[in-house]
Order: structure tokens, then sequence, then C-alpha cells
């Protein structure tokens, strides 16, 4: 089957005066359509810029320089600013992580909907405004006539999120990019916006891509996982596939780390070290200087994306077979 | 045992009602005053005992950064008392208070704007041990510093440099240098691990509980991160509206969550290889604290609310695993 977004060898510079940090370092990866792909790392590991790259939202001196990302059959990362947008407002849209800084305050819920609606479809102001009500009954919002009238601040952080996908769901996209949608949330409201995406890709067929950096959230909502480490995917699967049997030593090391694995030992795994400076990469894996199954091999080459088990790729010399 | 840190009934207000200006409003023709008090921590009683690790855990708005603040003397409780050892430390001056200080120490949230950024590490780890043993010389204050930087795994060749020359990690290490380096026996660490991500929380989590283990700290830790208190608590408090709804020893709580509110608030822990969705459903959102509901402080959101949940707020009551409940229905056992 034809996936519905395929990204080829994508990479994303930042031209700095210190220096080109590369934030997107060759990655590929394809979506299938109503498929949920979480994209995980640390922060800093590059899985926003590559959120943002997707729709081209990323802000200078950021650039995309080199990759494909073929949606519709086109390569939209080199599309002109107005071709973007039709894509943008029609066939993906984005969710963004607070949403007090996504909502314009001055406007009410109505009007920024409204807005929406008007710039990509060609209906009346009374057809558009049924649209909003149904999309707000779709994320269950209470007496959306009265909503519609209503400011930002007059919402819950929760309703806020809720609104914020409502819009994101006004033009029936294909696709929709969360990136940290309840980062800013608490944990029960996480818990309702969680459960309410997954059932809006699962009624409509919509694609996700998850970012977060939260494995459990990701595991509770998508079908596979990225795991991103410093611009790089090091593993990718099945989600179950990478929460039951992680293969690369940094997946395993982050799944370790959290309480829920720790199985009755008081302390907990931890990764030592930190992410290495996109500016000031170490020679060979990224993953290297932290990695307790390191190689000799690893310190010269950067190991690629190779098939493993179960349906995974992972970018690891040791688990392709150690030191051949 | 006795307690290293008593809460007796504390309440904390705050009066947000601005200038008289403000406060006047025309009410039917007439003009009255009116203030506007948040009402943060609502009779809250506790007590730490000497080694534990006692969690505090609730929702944005419960006041459980406001119950730290208070026991730290950052504010001042509108009623009730707070006891260290026994001794009174509520009302206490700040000259009064600083040798309570060396005993008890706090770790902030963001160690990004805790640490003074005009301050290199050394000055930042020396100013507290100058300013509580006066009398040690400065090869003596060097090496103290020396050997808690060590402790905490940030090298000492580092402590001319400034915070912002430090990842996040390394700085919430310093700040937990800034609190051991006058050898507490008590520290408030107020969401430590909030801001880091996930391999760094797991080293900062260790080094905690090491320092714990070594120097037989206790801990009033507060959290939102429900799985992190899970395994690092000997006890847990979850709060709601700056009331305590749910009290007792970690495994327990988790286990055979009484409240209702603890029953949704764990249901929601997001756990690898579930799914979402199967969270218990709560209606509306959490009141402001301005207005407290009546009676019991959940009961607009709880499904088990009774005629008397709306009168009457229920008093804390000791189950018989240990665990404190407060709530009618448990009580009655309707649930």
């Amino acid at each position: 089957m034809e996936p519905l977004i395929d990204i080829k060898n994508l990479r994303v510079d930042f031209a700095l005066r210190s220096g080109t940090v590369r934030a997107v370092r060759d990655v590929s990866l394809s979506i299938g359509r109503g498929e949920r792909l979480g994209i995980v790392g640390e922060s800093g590991a590059g899985k926003s810029v590559l959120g943002f790259s997707i729709i081209n939202l990323i802000s200078k001196p950021g650039r995309i320089t080199g990759g494909e990302i073929i949606f519709g059959g086109e390569d939209i990362s080199r599309y002109s600013y107005e071709k973007m947008r039709h894509i943008r407002g029609n066939h993906i849209s984005m969710i963004f992580q607070d949403p007090m800084m996504t909502l314009n305050p001055v406007l009410t819920i109505g009007t920024q909907m409204k807005e929406t609606i008007l710039a990509h479809m060609d209906v009346s102001d009374e057809e558009a405004e049924a649209i909003c009500l149904d999309k707000l009954k779709k994320v269950y919002i209470p007496s959306p006539e009265k909503r519609l009238k209503q400011y930002p601040h007059e919402f819950s952080g929760g309703m806020r999120q809720r609104i914020v996908i409502a819009i994101s769901l006004l033009t029936n996209p294909k696709l929709i990019i969360a990136d940290e949608p309840t980062t800013a949330l608490d944990v029960t409201i996480q818990a309702e916006i969680m459960s309410l995406l997954l059932e809006l890709c699962e009624n409509e067929n919509m694609g996700l891509i998850l970012i977060t950096h939260d494995l459990a959230v990701v595991s509770e909502v998508t079908q596979r996982i990225a795991v991103l480490y410093a611009g790089k995917v090091v593993e990718i699967g099945p989600t179950d596939r990478i929460i039951g049997s992680p293969q690369h030593p940094y997946t395993r090391g982050l799944l370790r780390a959290l309480p829920q694995m720790a199985e009755g030992k008081r302390r907990l795994n931890q990764i030592p070290g930190m992410m290495p400076s996109l500016l000031n990469m170490p020679k060979g894996c990224p993953f290297q200087p932290r990695c307790e199954v390191r190689l000799d091999r690893c310190l010269r080459e950067i190991p690629v994306l190779t098939k493993a088990e179960g349906g995974a790729q992972v970018a690891c010399f040791r688990c392709q077979g150690g030191d051949q | 045992m006795t307690a290293i840190l008593d809460i007796k009934n504390i309440d904390k207000h705050f009066d947000i009602s601005g200038t008289i200006l403000d406060q006047l409003r025309l009410d039917g023709g007439r003009i009255t005053r009116k203030r506007t008090v948040v009402k943060a921590v609502n009779g809250v009683t506790l007590s730490v005992m000497p080694g534990e690790t006692l969690s505090v855990v609730g929702e944005s708005g419960c006041g459980k950064s406001t119950l730290a603040r208070t026991v730290m003397g950052l504010y001042r409780p509108n009623r009730g008392e707070i006891l260290y050892k026994g001794e009174r430390i509520d009302n206490l001056s700040s000259s009064q208070m600083l040798p309570y200080r060396t005993k008890m120490q706090m770790v902030f949230q963001d160690p990004y704007a805790s640490l003074n950024p005009r301050m290199t590490v050394r000055q930042i780890l020396e100013e507290p041990v100058r300013l509580h043993n006066p009398s040690l010389n400065r090869d003596e204050v060097h090496d103290k510093v020396a050997e808690v930087m060590r402790r905490v795994g940030v090298d000492p060749v580092w402590s001319t440099n400034y915070p912002h020359e430090f990842s996040g990690g390394q700085r919430q290490r310093i700040s937990i240098a800034r609190a051991l380096v006058v050898d507490p026996e008590f520290i408030v660490a107020d969401e430590p691990i909030a801001a880091l991500d996930v391999s760094i929380q797991a080293q900062i989590l260790n080094l905690l509980m090491d320092a714990q283990e070594e120097r037989g700290l206790t801990y009033l830790f507060i959290s939102h991160d429900l799985s992190v208190v899970e395994h690092i608590s000997s006890r847990v408090c979850v709060m709601y509206l700056g009331c305590v709804c749910e009290l007792g020893p970690a495994a327990e709580l988790f286990a055979n969550p009484r409240h209702p509110y603890t029953q949704a608030l764990l249901s929601a822990i997001p756990r690898l290889g579930g799914k979402a969705g199967g969270h218990t459903r709560l209606s509306g959102d959490v009141p402001t604290p301005i207005n407290l509901p009546s009676g019991c402080v959940f009961h607009g959101r709880c499904p088990h609310a009774g005629k008397r949940c709306m009168t009457e707020a229920p008093a804390p009551r000791t189950m018989q695993s240990g665990v404190v409940v407060a709530c009618h229905a448990v009580a009655e056992g309707r649930i």
C-alpha cells in the first residue's frame, strides 16, 4: 500500500554563527493512511524540528537542506509558501504544546474557527458555523453554541486543548502532527486528551504523528514508534516490539530509566552522561560515548538503520551481530 | 517515634483583591467592598517521620507547592502550627529561623531560575557554608564544597564556572549540592525533576535516594509525576483544592486507593503498553480555590457524592490498613 507520507533522507540544518547545526540527520520515515506513529526522544533530539519540517514550519535560520517529503505523489519539501499553505490547511494539521499560545486571546473561539474554515473552504457563514458546532461536539465541548461566543481565557487548560484539536479537525485532514500536546497539562486531563485523540483517529481514519518525550503516553496511543537520538532515528518498529523488547542500547536505557520498569529495585537504571551537542558530535555512532556495549567499530563508523526482528529497524552495530 | 515535622491544621490564604479601589463594587445601587481570597491550603494536618520520604501529589493548583513553601517559612500560615522536632517554627522571625535553616533545606523545580546566574558554582555553594558556619576557615569551606560537589557528581574543577555553562541535569545537581552543603536533616524538594529529561530524571532520583541513605535524610517531596512518587515514597499524601483527601503508605495507597479522587488520579497514569481511554472520567474541571465548594471540596466532580457531601466537610478517618481517608462515602461504607 502506498504510504500517506514518505520522508526520505530528510536533512534540516540551522546555520548559526557558531557553525551549522544539523538537527535532523538523514531521517527516513513513512506513515500509512490512518496510522499512528510516535516520535520519542529527549529534548534536543530533533523531534520537534522533524515534526515541523514535514509541513515546512521551520523558522530561520533553519532550512531543509536535503531529502524529500512525498505526500500525494509530490515532494512537498520544495513547495512554495502558497502551495504549502494549501497542504497545511487542508491535508495536514498541527497541534502544539501550549493551547494558550496557539489560540488568539482577543478573538472568540467561533471567530478563530470560522476564520480557518473560510480560508480553506468555499462555504457560507452559516455552513461554517454548522461545521464548527459539529467539530466541537466531536471533542465533547458541552453547550457548543454558547462556547463559540467565548474567549480562550474562559476555558480551562484541557478545554483549550480540545478546542485546538477541534480547529485541527475543521478541514478533515488526513494527518495530524501533535507536538507534545499534553506536556503542559495535568495527568487527568492528559488521559482525557489522549483518549480523545485515539478515538478521533480511529473513527475518522486519520493519521497521527505524536511527538513526545513520554514513552508511556506514546505506548498507549500509537502503533509504531520511532526513537530519535541526536537528530537520527536509532530504532523504529511496532509499539509492542519497541516497548516489549527494545534492541538499541539507548531505547533500552530510556525504558529502564522509567520508575515503572524498576521492578522492585530502589535504584533506577540511569544512562550515564547526556546527549552530545549537535555542534560537537562524537565520531562514529552518536550514542557511543554513553553506550555500555560499545564496540571498536562504533568509534569509527556511523551505523545505519538495518532490519531487525519483529518488523523493527535498528541502527546499532552491536544489534547487527557485533564487530564483523 | 516522634515526628521530625508536624503540620497542624494549616491554612494558607492569599488576598488577591488588590488596592482598595479594586475592591469596591457597585452592588444593587450600593457601593460594597469585596475581598478576593485564594484559599490555597485548607486545614492540612501531616506528620513527617525521620528518614522517610513523604510525597505530596495533586494536580496544578491543589496547593502542594504552597504547603511546601509554608513549611519552609517562605509563607506564614494564616492558621495552624508547624513544629520542627516539637518546636514551633511558623511564628519565628528570620533571625530566629536561622538555626533551623541548616536543618531544613529546599530544592526547587527549575534549576535555571533557582541558581543566581551572576555567581560561580563555588560562590553559590560557599555562601550557605560561610553563613551557617562562620568559624570555618577558607580551606575548610573549600574542602567542604569540593566534597559535596564530588558527591553529587559535578567535578570540582568546574567550580569557577557559571550556572549557564551547565546542562539542566548538572544544574539540578548543583541545586542539590547547595542544599546538602549545610548538612541538613530535612529537605523539601518541590518538583525537583519536572524540568528534566527521562534519562536525567533517573540520575537525579538516584542521587536523591543515595543521599538519603548516606545521611539519613528526610524528604518532603512535591510532585505531579505519580509513577516517580510511587517509586521513591514511603508515604503519599493526595491533595485536592488545598485539602488532604488521602494519606497513607505508598504501596497500600497505590495498590488500593480508597478516595474517589485518588482512584481517578491513579487511573490516569499512562502505563507502558496500556491503551488510552481506560481511565476513570471525572465530570467538569477543578473549581477555582477562590470560591471553595461547600462540604467536601470534591463533591461537584465525585461520582459517589451524596447529600451529606454537599454540606458537611468529611473528617479524616484512619482505616484498618493505616490509610487516612477524608470521604463520607468511604466512612459510610458506600464505596
